[in-house]
């Protein structure tokens, strides 16, 4: 248990010192940090409204930081999550060209799914091209989401163009009755929701099922997966593709629930910005939510500091630059022995003695 | 610093209780509502202080703050997401604003719009987008200007600058806004010496630095010698074209400061115009003005007062079209006029006025252009 309270109680000290250097950061620009720090609060968890703004931003990130956990579990880094979010939005856009879909529930879940399989297949091609042509997967990950934008602005400008959006090419609307709405009146749409099942029930997966278990064995080690019989190719491919499937259901929700068409504005970095919300997040789906979140909070807040206080916009990247690296070395203390370190404190030590702790600490 | 932390302490104060004073009694509230007081909200795409387009929009928002009685709450770098949505609810709700300018182009449709229907209460004014009566709330409305009137007059000064008679357009993407400038800045330069050709690189993108680097060095590659543009940030541009030696008339806002020895002169936005309308308006409560267009005749758009380097013939041409256009005298587009695939886009005798809807819909460039569509 010791270690879920330094799950816990690391990221949290890691946030409060972020919070403290960004008041000083603030302070010698000539702004009161308890303003500040009182703006920061209530923009992002102030009150109802600012709960909305906060989970609303937070709802794509869910989904995105998926296609890098998920993969990152099976032991591949892959980073290009945005691609598979373009596509998975211009399936969703698309479907309707082809087919007649029923103006429900069922065609908005069908408007999902073709997102779903679009981002699933590139995804899994980076997994693929690894798998079996040995292609580092992180750069062709990369590679492949700008080559997914590139196909998007292609038939969004070309062939699925709706004639009538002159100065903004984009495909044609969804139907009223394929989009997705508020959440009981609110303006939280259902994509939230659709995040927080995906985290959880993935979460779930990895932790408690047999085929999970065979992933974070392949992640782990896949020599010794495969030593134990594990299909590891096949996994990988999984892994991948419930990832990437993610990252597309993001873009159909885009899609469905705000843009209403595929145009270009769908290009707006959620993709990239899930990297650093699974690695914050340690690949682990669940912890991806409250982290998510937290990035939610950010983006809800900057735009309070924004408006009362006059701050750039590049102020609260500050704030998140410093949380997340504040987060990330915090990881550095994790594996450190309190009792060790505080019994060192209390006697002196020999220089041998520290020798071997900084040995210690390196490894 | 202390001194710097009191202040805003007192500050805070001060405006705590001044805040709590005017709830408490009625004759405050209402001899402030005599006055008119207003908050507006206003939102960037990119950065207030971009050389561009936003800065064009920052500028006549930072007159309105003089204004009496207005306080201007604004927000940048605000993508055309459902972060967009936030950004205006949140200037309703926290800020208390009855009149917002949602400024870039993508926030029309259907972020605006959408929200415009559920605060009936609230003013929105659009840059660049097509209100249609009937089609869209009383609410809302757009502004735009004619800038395609200073991009002639650019093409004219370049016309006259060029010595290699080949020109450079450096366009975001091929849409009716930026085509009608390509088109404008080209017959402009034409009307100097029917022989000058303008060469047109789109990047794909509003603001995408290195590719605009890329085309800027690559068109002076092959020999062009004065550039202009659209895209959001005309910045590296001007700066890529100034190093390499070669003359730049500027887009958006004056670029002169960033390169005093190539800017020639550029086609500016004066937005103060459109703004104080809206705001007037406001104020006054008359009717939302909701479809404003104008050009240099109207104060909608200027022309950066001219480099050191410019000729005096080139200045003699350019100030007296400018004249005739703000007499209201000159078209730019006549017929008989061939794309540069050689068909007629206007016939013989056929003049467009710059009012006229058809040309923002425009989807072709014109004979002396170097690129397509």
């Amino acid at each position: 248990m010791r270690n879920s309270v330094a799950d816990v109680a690391l990221p949290v000290v890691a946030l409060v010192a972020a919070l403290l250097l960004f008041g000083l950061f603030v302070w010698l620009g000539g702004v009161s940090p308890i303003e500040t720090w009182v703006l920061l609060f209530k923009g992002a968890f102030g009150d109802w409204f600012s709960w909305q703004n906060t989970l609303q931003r937070a709802a794509p990130l869910m989904l995105t930081a998926l296609c890098v956990a998920l993969p990152a579990r099976a032991g591949l880094v892959i980073i290009g999550g945005e691609g598979a979010l373009v596509l998975g939005g211009l399936a969703a856009a698309a479907l309707p060209y082809g087919v007649a879909l029923p103006g429900n529930v069922v065609g908005s879940a069908l408007v999902c799914i073709a997102g779903m399989a679009a981002g699933a297949a590139w995804i899994a091609l980076a997994g693929a091209l690894r798998q079996y042509r040995g292609v580092n997967e992180t750069i062709s990950s990369l590679l492949l989401s700008y080559t997914a934008i590139a196909i998007f602005k292609q038939l969004v400008e070309g062939p699925l163009r709706d004639p009538a959006t002159l100065n903004k090419p984009s495909t044609r609307a969804l139907a009223e009755g394929l989009r997705i709405g508020g959440i009981a009146g609110y303006d939280v749409h259902w994509g939230l929701v659709l995040g927080v099942v995906a985290c959880v029930g993935l979460g779930l997966w990895l932790a408690l099922t047999a085929r999970g278990f065979s992933v974070r064995v392949v992640g782990g080690n896949p020599r010794t997966a495969q030593l134990v019989g594990l299909p590891a190719n096949r996994l990988i491919l999984l892994a991948c593709a419930l990832g990437g499937a993610c990252a597309g259901l993001a873009g159909a929700v885009e899609v469905a629930a705000v843009h209403t068409n595929a145009n270009a504005s769908l290009i707006a970095g959620y993709g990239y910005a899930g990297i650093l919300v699974a690695f914050i997040a340690r690949q682990n789906p669940i912890a991806i939510i409250p982290v998510a979140i937290l990035f939610g909070g950010f983006g809800a807040a900057g735009s309070l500091l924004q408006r009362r206080l006059g701050l750039p916009d590049a102020s609260v990247q500050v704030l998140q630059g410093i949380a997340f690296v504040l987060i990330l070395a915090s990881e550095a203390m994790r594996d450190l022995d309190w009792r060790a370190i505080g019994q060192r404190l209390r006697l002196p030590s020999g220089p041998a003695e520290v020798q071997m702790a900084l040995g210690e600490n390196v490894a | 610093m202390p001194h710097d932390l009191d202040a805003s302490r007192r500050r805070a104060l001060a405006q705590i209780s001044a805040a709590s004073l005017a709830a408490l009694s009625p004759w405050a509230l209402r001899s402030a509502l005599a006055q008119g007081s207003l908050t507006m909200g206003v939102i960037y795409v990119g950065p207030k202080d971009d050389f561009g387009y936003n800065q064009a929009q920052a500028a006549a928002a930072a007159e309105m703050k003089k204004i009496p009685g207005v306080k201007v709450v604004e927000e940048e770098n605000v993508p055309e997401t459902a972060a967009v949505t936030k950004s205006m609810t949140g200037m309703i709700a926290q800020d208390g604003a009855k009149l917002l300018f949602p400024t870039s182009f993508g926030y029309f449709d259907p972020y605006m719009l959408a929200l415009a229907a559920k605060e009936p209460g609230v003013r929105f004014s659009h840059c660049g987008g097509m209100w249609t009566e009937g089609k869209h709330p009383k609410n809302t409305g757009s502004y735009f200007g004619y800038i395609d009137e200073c991009q002639y007059l650019n093409g004219v000064v370049a016309g006259h600058m060029s010595k290699s008679k080949r020109l450079g357009f450096v366009a975001a993407k091929p849409i009716p806004q930026v085509l009608r400038n390509i088109n404008a800045f080209t017959m402009g330069a034409r009307s100097v010496d029917p022989k000058i050709t303008t060469t047109v690189i789109f990047t794909g993108e509003w603001s995408m630095p290195v590719k605009e680097a890329e085309a800027t060095n690559s068109l002076a590659d092959q020999g062009i010698d004065v550039f202009t543009m659209h895209v959001d940030s005309p910045k590296v541009i001007v700066e890529t074209a100034a190093k390499r030696g070669k003359m730049v008339c500027g887009y958006h806002v004056s670029q002169a400061k960033l390169a005093p020895n190539a800017y020639l002169t550029g086609a500016e936005w004066n937005w103060t115009t459109a703004y104080k309308t809206i705001v007037d308006a406001a104020f006054a409560g008359k009717p939302h003005p909701n479809f404003l267009r104008g050009g240099l005749k109207e104060g909608y758009v200027k022309m950066s007062p001219y480099g050191a380097m410019v000729v005096e013939p080139a200045k003699k041409q350019a100030d007296d079209i400018k004249a005739k256009m703000i007499a209201g005298n000159f078209e730019i587009f006549n017929g008989p006029l061939k794309d540069n695939k050689g068909a007629t886009v206007i016939p013989a005798g056929k003049t467009m006025k710059q009012t006229d809807v058809e040309l923002e819909k425009m989807n072709y460039l014109v004979e002396g252009v170097v690129g397509s569509v």
